[in-house]
């Protein structure tokens, strides 16, 4: 049933920090590696070493410049998979029921045994998390790695997923929104965390920390305040060395 | 309308077995996890226990499985039938190869082992192959550090005894003002990216000096976008500020360093510029209380910092006064310097000032006592918590051997190296001069070579030169044209023995080098080399046996192949001897061992090297009655004794794998080193962790595990006392002479001193014509070029274009999806452009190594890397435009003959998009391998 | 969006099935035997043809019974559902007319009935779209009705309504398409929205996550052909409105003119349905900076 739960026990999702994201586009590898062969259907590539190669990824990094005028131009990178929203419209759309949101944690999957991959649940995403596998002809989707957060054949430190145990720079954190304890809502609280695209009123459980100011964009008129350890202690070479004599004298 | 959904196991099984490896799909040497499931591959995950990734991972190392189960891996053995570069080949079994390999090698052993040039790529086994190359006898051994990073690793060595880059680490968890230059995403890629999220998480500032604001200059707090190859004068005039200000640690530069030494100021003297020392050798400084000259670490002796002294009749003045002088000098002041960086004087003077507050307000103490090798006790470890990391976007420039010595300079000054929150070694490092070896090169035919190639020369008499002054090495290593040239160049190698300039040789060995292709300069004139034939229709040269495990674009030009395996079946150490994987914290070595057994004819090269060797009865590889001394590379690994009890694993030593460092061979060691995960490692004692030069601690340690055989302090040299031998031999001083038309370059290049001077290709081209800098960068989910066999990669980067600032964009009116000419003094290329405004408005770049020749990799033809991705390569010569003079200069540092990557001008103008293909275009090479399949779905099987 | 065939066959021509079905469930014309197979005939190609095109770009259409299940909740099923029904309920009418000469009167207006409310579900696929603001308006149901009913009663031969109909069609598509061309800024999504990097100034795409391209590029990032969208506008309107509402209003009309002017309005219908996907921008375009 297509129908969302009312309410969701628990609401997993993902903190991705983008002052800290390098673009290195480990979590984006490391979650088809996972994915490729354990939850559903292969992640398949067509055209794998020819003309144009394209496959199926439930993860990617996108890379932005921002600028405002007569400021340096800033580099964001920008990790987007599915964001496993509250008011998830990919579910709602859904004809067949494979598409769901788990009542337990609020992960959004897609039960490929249902899905006839008609494509509508990836034109109701506003954040193009979903991509229909061409080999297969379902639709794939970040799962949260559900096939290892709850999976005793791995250590328990090994439960969360593939992407937040990859991230060399951890800009990506895994955690319930639902409890304002933890660390991914606290995370998300100090920080701002931003819902992506509110205005589409989908919800997102998945929050984005943005960029930290960057001292480049402010003045250099913090030199002033630095100022001070400046001060030339004289303004000939000699009187610098004399100066040099008595300082090493004290040591 | 109740909710209703699957039930979802939620626990699958993961895989069959665990198999914990080295990572090998960059130079970085990570730990994984290797997931097997029915004898495949499953999934690769970083090993949480590993020193170096700590269960993270990169793009690369994820994308590990795609490589190994690469269309592109070679299959067998394989001899050349076509011409060379078209890529025809037969297959041979091992033994013809090695039959074919013996024929050629034998007699040039028996009668001029410098025919043989045998330089190897991106491997990390140098610690074998230079000591085979030493067996056989040739001169000419190399690995790639001459066209990567020599500059750098000589600058840290000769000034502080270890650099930044692989010997050296910021201090993550202490420093609080991180500056990063010149650092593209690379090794060690995990280690830096792990670090700079700690510094993020305190709060510390981070600046990324960079021509590019791209990676981790993306997430810097401040981005300085530098021009290229002005970084030096950057931070001389930073230098400039702080001493003006005193801002400089007085005290550890007096403890630490050479500051106080007296240098020889008659000019006249054979010992112009050298250091005073007393009969035993000892340095001498001036103390403060008798004025007279005393040896520098003689009890109770207070050095002079300044002034001018008379002993015995000569001149001398402090280190530390000739270098106030010349940093004073109006010349590095910021205002100077800005236009020319690109960076304001005001940035440079606030930078400098945050460096100072830092340094000496947030000074960070550690209650930890220590004993320093004079036997002073020290109660606290204090550190300033200012660190720097620097790369080959300084590395590459023919000033960069000066630029990295001003880095490491100004982090000395800051009293922060070697200090909590400093810059701090990985063992074995810091190793000064002094005991690394000097080269060595004199051969005689069947024997073995007098030494090893590669050292740190001390002067003019340490040069690879014979008796007529003419070089002894086919690269021209170790000459009065690139004096300390430390990793060789093999950059030269294919250029000289086309030109026989110093002479011709018969065979060319390489290994896992992109020579024809992106591992070269000027890629297409290379080409032409390789295949270049003389008047009776013989190659120009000779023989090229060629190993690589894929179908690269090298091995289209070989003779012979000798197929390697993939980085999941072979063994490796990653060695104490060679390139280690230690931490500032512990010393550390690993393996990487066959988790998976190769399904074709092919062998690790490293087995198939050392099969080779006793075949060829090479010293060191043979036993005494001629039989093989070792079955492969695991058995080497294992039993083979650098020194008496040292060999290329340092853990679970003797025969109960209770020796560290040092011990006798212990059969059981592979064994041991896979239980344990395929690392090993050993804390650093805590009385031992910082100040390790001058801590008796450390350096009692270091000997206890084989890192030295006696301790082995000393000071750090700001001044570089054998730099200004060779710039006296030029200035017309001893016996060693160096030509004439180098003495100019010698002259300023051999600074004792830090100094900059304008990129020399910028010197020699019309900078009016060819006004911008072009630069590559690696991307963080490639390594050279063999991300493009891999289906996920390629799918990231599949092709790579021109980044223009807004400026250049602006001003030749290009629009999306345009294309242009790039033209510099060597060649022209036509490229896709893309607007980029976080960029040096004087530079362009692009992705390094994404281009490819068509038909190679096991890519289709038109392949976009083949179409449109496209290498700058072609735009760069080997070689200086020439000056008239006949002579060839090459494109390279003056004092390493690191190859000047990064000095390349161009200009640049609007193309027609046409067929949009990018040019150069280059002929088709036949792959041996066929073509790729056309879709994948790996991890159906399971 | 990517305009595929299978799509834009499927819309327009369950359409014209579902609006040509509509009239003679309403007994516009009253037809018997074999003159009334002939039309049903027509209407069950076109209805049956559309949707069965529209399996076409299923993954797995071997499980497309499945699609009956989510009738609660998902408009796709709805649609399969009611379209089911309406061909059910329209058969059974048919079948009675022709072969009994029984003609059910209710049971053709439930036919009818159903059938619009096929029409309209098919158009609730694309209106409750957030995604695509061009798409999701209250334009979008109205025009897919007219243009089902116009193109019905054109196939019906029902003149005079067509007449109308087309006219009422011709103005809605205009508005809908002047409102579609703004209803992207109306709600203000923006890369700046999409990436929240709006405070930070000006976003715009340095590289996109892949050199090549990705299913999300080809099935939502379409911007081929959108340069001639005005011609093609103008050549639909004229087609599917213009000149068959000026031949209705002052000609004589014979069978061959009339089938010359449903043929023009299918083909008109056929751009016009092709610019409706073709130019509509789904949101995800923001973040490869195309729309």
């Amino acid at each position: 049933m297509t129908a969302l739960p009312t309410s969701t026990a628990k609401k997993l999702g993902l903190v991705i920090d983008l002052d800290i994201c390098v673009g290195c586009h480990a979590c984006v590898i490391n979650c088809k590696e996972w994915n490729t062969s354990n939850y559903g259907a292969p992640l398949s590539d067509q055209d794998a070493y020819g003309e144009n190669p394209t496959g199926t990824f439930l993860n990617r990094i996108h890379t932005y410049e921002v600028k405002q005028p007569q400021k340096p131009a800033q580099t964001v990178h920008f990790p987007k998979s599915c964001l496993h929203c509250e008011d998830a419209p990919c579910v709602t759309v859904c004809p067949t029921g494979a598409s769901y949101k788990r009542e337990e944690d609020g992960i959004v999957l897609v039960n490929e045994s249902d899905c006839i991959g008609c494509g509508l649940c990836a034109w109701a995403c506003p954040y193009g998390a979903r991509e229909l596998d061409v080999k297969e002809g379902v639709m794939k989707k970040c799962t949260l790695c559900v096939d290892r957060i709850y999976n005793e054949n791995l250590p328990e430190i090994d439960r969360e997923p593939a992407c937040v145990r990859t991230c060399p720079a951890n800009a990506r954190h895994f955690g319930d929104f639902a409890d304002p304890e933890s660390d991914v809502s606290r995370m998300s609280a100090e920080r701002g965390g931003m819902r992506l695209m509110a205005e589409q009123g989908t919800k997102p459980v998945n929050r984005y920390l943005p960029p930290r100011p960057k001292a480049d964009i402010q003045t250099d008129s913090d030199i002033n305040i630095l100022a001070p350890f400046l001060e030339p202690v004289s303004e000939t070479p000699k009187g610098l060395l004399g100066w040099l004599d008595k300082a090493l004298e004290a040591i | 309308m109740n909710h209703h959904q699957p039930d979802l196991d939620t626990s699958p099984e993961v895989s069959d077995e665990i198999r914990k490896t080295t990572c090998y799909m960059c130079a970085c040497r990570c730990g994984i996890d290797v997931h097997l499931k029915d004898g495949k591959v499953k999934y690769i995950e970083g090993n949480r226990d590993h020193p170096i990734n700590k269960g993270v991972l990169c793009a690369k190392g994820s994308a590990g499985i795609m490589q190994h189960y690469s269309p592109a891996r070679l299959q067998a053995p394989m001899k050349r039938v076509g011409e060379r570069g078209e890529g025809k080949f037969e297959t041979i079994s091992w033994d013809e190869a090695f039959d074919i390999a013996v024929k050629s090698l034998a007699p040039i052993r028996e009668k001029a082992p410098h025919k043989l040039a045998f330089f190897t790529g991106r491997d990390q086994s140098q610690s074998l192959t230079s000591f085979w190359a030493q067996q056989f006898g040739t001169p000419n051994y190399a690995a790639h550090g001459g066209f990567c990073s020599v500059n750098m690793a000589a600058a840290g060595i000769y000034t502080m005894g270890g650099a930044f880059w692989e010997f050296g680490v910021p201090d993550w968890d202490r420093t609080k003002m991180f500056m990063i230059f010149g650092v593209a995403e690379d090794h060690d890629s995990n280690p830096i990216k792990m670090g700079l999220s700690k510094l993020k998480e305190r709060g510390a500032k981070i600046v990324g000096v960079n021509p590019v604001r791209s990676g981790y200059n993306a997430i810097a707090d401040e981005w300085v976008g530098v021009t290229p190859g002005t970084d030096g004068l950057f931070v001389l005039a930073m230098i400039h500020v702080l001493l003006k200000a005193g801002k400089v640690d007085l005290e550890y530069l007096m403890r630490y360093t050479n500051a106080p030494m007296l240098v020889n100021m008659d000019e006249s003297s054979d010992e112009h510029g050298l250091l005073l020392r007393d009969v035993h050798g000892q340095f001498m400084v001036q103390d403060r209380v008798t004025g007279a000259p005393a040896a520098f670490d003689q009890k109770g002796v207070k050095p002079v910092f300044t002034g001018e002294i008379t002993y015995q009749g000569t001149k001398y003045t402090p280190v530390f006064q000739l270098m106030t002088e010349k940093y004073l000098s109006d010349e590095y002041t910021p205002e100077a310097v800005a236009e020319r960086c690109g960076i304001t004087a005001e940035t440079i003077r606030r930078l400098a000032a945050e460096l100072a507050h830092v340094a000496f307000e947030q000074e960070i103490t550690i209650d930890q006592p220590w004993t320093d090798w004079k036997g002073e006790k020290h109660q606290t470890m204090t550190g300033r918590p200012v660190s720097f990391h620097a790369m080959r976007g300084i590395s590459a420039h023919s000033n960069g051997f000066q630029t990295c010595r001003a880095i490491h300079l100004l982090q000395i000054l800051l009293g922060s190296v070697e200090v909590p929150g400093g810059m701090r070694f990985k063992p074995p490092y810091p190793k000064p001069v002094g005991i690394h070896p000097t080269p060595h090169s004199y051969a005689t035919p069947g024997g073995p070579l007098n030494g090893p190639h590669l050292g740190f020369p001390t002067g003019p008499e340490d040069l690879a030169l014979n008796a007529s002054g003419t070089p002894i090495r086919i690269d021209k290593a170790f000459t009065w044209e690139n004096p300390l040239s430390a990793h060789g160049m093999m950059h030269m190698v294919i250029s000289n023995a086309h030109a026989g300039d110093p002479y011709k040789i018969d065979t060319l060995f390489m290994y896992m080098a992109n020579m024809a292709w992106n591992s070269s300069m000027n890629s297409r004139g290379v080409m032409d080399m390789l295949t270049d034939k003389d008047e009776d229709g013989n190659y120009v040269i000779p023989n090229i046996i060629y190993s690589d495990a894929y179908s690269s674009e090298m091995v289209a030009f070989a003779d012979l192949v000798l197929p390697d395996t993939t980085y999941l079946e072979r063994h490796d150490c990653i060695s104490l001897l060679d390139r280690p994987i230690s931490e500032a914290d512990a010393i550390c070595d690993s393996i990487r061992w066959p988790v998976v057994e190769p399904d074709r004819d092919v062998r690790g090269f490293q087995s198939a090297l050392i099969q080779l060797g006793s075949k060829l009865g090479l010293p060191g590889f043979v036993n005494e009655d001629g039989s093989e001394k070792y079955k492969d590379y695991a058995d080497y690994i294992v039993n083979h004794e650098r020194r008496p009890g040292v060999g290329p694993l340092a853990g679970f030593r003797n025969k109960d794998g209770s020796g560290k460092g040092r011990g006798e061979p212990n059969p059981a060691q592979i064994d041991k080193y896979i239980e344990n995960g395929g690392f090993w490692q050993d804390h650093i004692p805590e009385e031992a962790l910082f100040y390790k030069p001058w801590n008796m601690a450390y350096q009692n340690w270091a000997v206890e595990r084989g890192i030295f055989d006696k301790p082995s302090p000393y000071l750090f040299s700001i001044y570089v006392e054998p730099i200004q031998k060779f710039r006296l031999a030029a200035q017309g001083k001893g016996e060693l002479q160096p030509p004439d038309h180098l003495r100019e370059q010698l002259i300023e290049a051999m600074d004792p001193l830090p100094v900059w001077w304008a990129p020399y290709e910028e010197q020699s081209v019309d900078c009016e014509e060819y006004p911008l800098h072009a630069l590559t960068q690696r991307p963080a989910a490639m390594y050279h070029s063999w991300g493009s066999q891999n289906a996920w990669l390629r799918q990231i980067h599949g092709t790579n274009p021109l980044y223009v600032s807004g400026e250049v964009w602006v001003k030749h009116s290009f629009e999306e999806g345009d294309w242009a000419y790039v033209t510099s003094h060597h060649g022209k290329i036509k490229v896709p452009v893309v607007r980029m405004d976080a960029l040096n408005p004087h530079t362009v770049w692009t992705w390094n190594a994404i281009g490819k020749r068509k038909g190679a990799w096991a890519l289709d033809e038109n392949a976009p890397e083949a179409t449109k991705g496209f290498l700058l390569n072609h735009l760069i010569h080997e070689l200086l435009p020439p000056k008239g003079d006949g002579l060839r200069w090459s494109n390279s540092d003056p004092i390493t003959g690191q190859a000047a990557w990064y000095d390349l001008r161009v200009k640049i103008e609007k193309a027609p998009t046409g067929d949009g293909v990018s040019q150069p275009e280059t002929s088709v090479q036949t792959s041996p391998v066929g073509q790729g399949p056309k879709d994948i779905a790996y991890g159906e099987e399971f | 969006m990517h305009p595929a065939a299978s799509v834009i066959i499927f819309t327009a021509l369950s359409g014209l099935g579902f609006g040509l079905l509509t009239f003679l469930g309403l007994g516009q014309p009253t037809v018997t035997g074999w003159s009334a197979f002939a039309f049903f005939f027509i209407a069950f190609a076109l209805a049956v043809g559309g949707l069965i095109a529209s399996t076409f770009h299923l993954g797995n259409p071997q499980r497309a019974m499945k699609a009956f299940s989510q009738w609660r909740t998902s408009w796709l099923s709805r649609e399969g559902v009611i379209a089911v029904a309406a061909l059910l309920v329209m058969g059974l009418y048919a079948a009675l007319l022709i072969f009994a000469d029984i003609r059910i009167i209710p049971l053709g207006w439930l036919g009818s009935a159903l059938c619009i409310a096929a029409v309209f579900c098919t158009s609730m696929i694309y209106a409750q779209l957030k995604t695509v603001p061009r798409w999701n308006m209250p334009t979008t149901p109205v025009l897919f009705l007219l243009y089902a009913l116009s193109g019905g009663a054109l196939l019906a031969a029902q003149l005079h309504i067509a007449f109308f109909l087309l006219i009422a069609l011709t103005l809605i598509q205009v508005l809908s398409w002047m409102r579609g061309d703004v209803s992207f800024a109306v709600a203000g999504h923006t890369i700046e929205t999409a990436t929240g990097l709006g405070h930070l100034g000006k976003v715009r795409l340095l590289e996109s996550p892949h050199s090549g391209e990705n299913y999300l590029t080809r099935e939502m990032v379409h911007v081929i052909g959108r340069k001639h969208a005005v011609k093609l506008r103008i050549i639909a309107a004229v087609c599917f409105g213009l000149i068959p509402i000026v031949v209705l209003a002052g000609f004589e009309l014979n069978h061959y003119s009339v089938v010359l002017i449903i043929l023009l309005h299918i083909f008109g219908l056929f751009i016009s349905r092709w610019l409706f996907f073709a130019q509509a921008e789904h949101v995800v375009g923001l973040y490869y900076d195309k729309r």
